[in-house]
């Protein structure tokens, strides 16, 4: 069996396990949603300057609805000892991550794609705009990253529900930065120096996709 | 398990060591407040800089020594690398808080303020937090051997990130709209504070080095004690 169509069985198995019990994808979009309506109390997202608090209200909505979606997904795999399945089936460490790190993008991307619509209609930014959509990725990318490799890690501590934000919040500080910075700068028009900042999300995505797939192996060992 | 010959020869080691620092942390504390000259502007306050400076580095020391122990523990799963990084976590996370206050305390006159988001700063700050998740980490993981391999992860990852955590910042700062802290001391030192700082930093490693070996060596005896009750099951 090739990598591809290993990676396609485990997010087929994702996707199949979501379909049956919905225990994700609905729970992280009414949680985006909230957010968004209560940064919308939090922060005045009418005035002038909404682009500048919107963007950080956007990723805040997206990270937080990651972070729960992407812990959620460890614990189900935990059950009834699936996650044993998973790790006895003949496919390689680091392939199990690409499979993994893809059923979490496509989860938060559907939502993404609900919370976007909605931010943009309740708000009226242009955030359905190319670039906008390129950061989204490039940032969905990076923090998936990390929260894959993590999550599998926090569902086997005590207080995992806690463990998971305690690790991924600093260390993904500057996707953070670079995608609320990122997104700011092209809803207020000013692409020209947005530049520095797509490169900065590229370079982590690329190098903690590069060591996640190496240390995933030594991170799910039973 | 080392033999009891080289474990002794440690100890006569790090006896000496521990007697050097005590030594050179005596000198460089009369050198920082009797032979070291007052700064013009910043007057008394600046003599905290020859503390802050050598935690400074001694906190990203360690996270280097945890980053190469843990490729290491990955590499050759022998407990004695996952010793050292928890030793040099503990060290670490120790002189990052000082270089946090030192900071923070030399920032309230100087800058009239005890705290700003400038990149050196922030970058320490989530250092502090790597630092505080890797003994989280350690603590909820009830197997040992699976604590270690968990913290070797973070442990790598953590230490990649760190650069670029600070680039992500100062590039954040420095396209912000607003004006950047000047932090330039002005030309050179003059040779007396130089000296000072040298003298500082050196009581500064080894002290470093003593606290990490006596630290290793207890990190040792917990993993024997462990073992011990373990075979006796108590």
């Amino acid at each position: 069996m090739t990598a591809a169509r290993q990676i396609y069985a485990i997010v087929r198995k994702d996707l199949l396990l979501e379909l049956r019990a919905r225990e994700q994808v609905t729970g992280m979009a009414v949680f985006a949603l909230l957010t968004l309506v209560t940064f919308n109390f939090a922060f005045d997202l009418t005035g002038a300057d909404r682009a500048a608090s919107g963007s950080g209200a956007l990723w805040v909505a997206i990270i937080f609805a990651g972070l729960l979606g992407m812990g959620r997904a460890a614990a189900i795999d935990r059950q009834q000892g699936a996650w044993e399945g998973v790790l006895l089936s003949p496919v390689d460490r680091g392939t199990i991550f690409l499979g993994k790190l893809a059923s979490a993008l496509l989860f938060i991307g559907i939502v993404e794609a609900l919370a976007m619509a909605v931010f943009a209609a309740l708000f009226s930014l242009p955030v359905l705009h190319p670039m906008v959509l390129l950061v989204v990725c490039l940032g969905t990318v990076g923090f998936g990253t990390l929260g894959t490799l993590f999550s599998v890690m926090a569902a086997t501590t005590r207080a995992r529900e806690v463990m998971l934000p305690v690790l991924l919040f600093p260390l993904s500080l500057p996707i953070v930065i670079s995608a609320v910075r990122a997104t700011t700068l092209l809803l207020t028009d000013r692409q020209a120096e947005v530049g520095p900042w797509i490169s900065l999300l590229l370079g982590f995505d690329v190098l903690f996709l590069g060591i996640s797939y190496i240390v995933f192996g030594h991170a799910v060992e039973e | 398990m080392a033999s009891v010959a080289t474990r002794r020869s440690a100890e006569t080691w790090s006896r000496a060591l521990g007697w050097l620092s005590v030594v050179l942390v005596a000198i460089s504390v009369a050198m920082i407040f009797l032979y070291a000259p007052s700064d013009r502007v910043q007057g008394a306050a600046q003599r905290i800089f020859y503390i802050h400076l050598p935690a400074a580095w001694l906190a990203y020391l360690s996270f280097f020594i945890i980053f190469v122990s843990s490729i290491a523990y990955l590499a050759r799963r022998h407990p004695r690398w996952d010793r050292l990084a928890r030793s040099a976590a503990e060290l670490g996370f120790v002189f990052t808080t000082i270089v946090l206050l030192t900071g923070s305390i030399w920032g309230r006159p100087i800058w009239g303020t005890w705290w700003t988001w400038d990149a050196r700063l922030t970058t320490t700050l989530i250092l502090w937090f790597i630092y505080l998740a890797y003994f989280m980490l350690r603590a909820y993981v009830s197997d040992p051997e699976r604590g270690a391999r968990y913290a070797a992860v973070l442990g790598i990852v953590g230490f990649v990130d760190v650069p670029i955590i600070h680039m992500s910042v100062r590039w954040w700062r420095t396209l912000h709209p607003e004006p950047i802290v000047v932090r330039a001391e002005g030309p050179a030192m003059p040779d007396t504070m130089l000296q000072t700082l040298v003298v500082t930093l050196l009581a500064f490693m080894a002290l470093y080095v003593f606290l990490l070996i006596e630290k290793y060596r207890v990190e040792r005896m917990k993993d024997e004690l462990a073992e011990l009750r373990l075979q006796h099951g108590v």
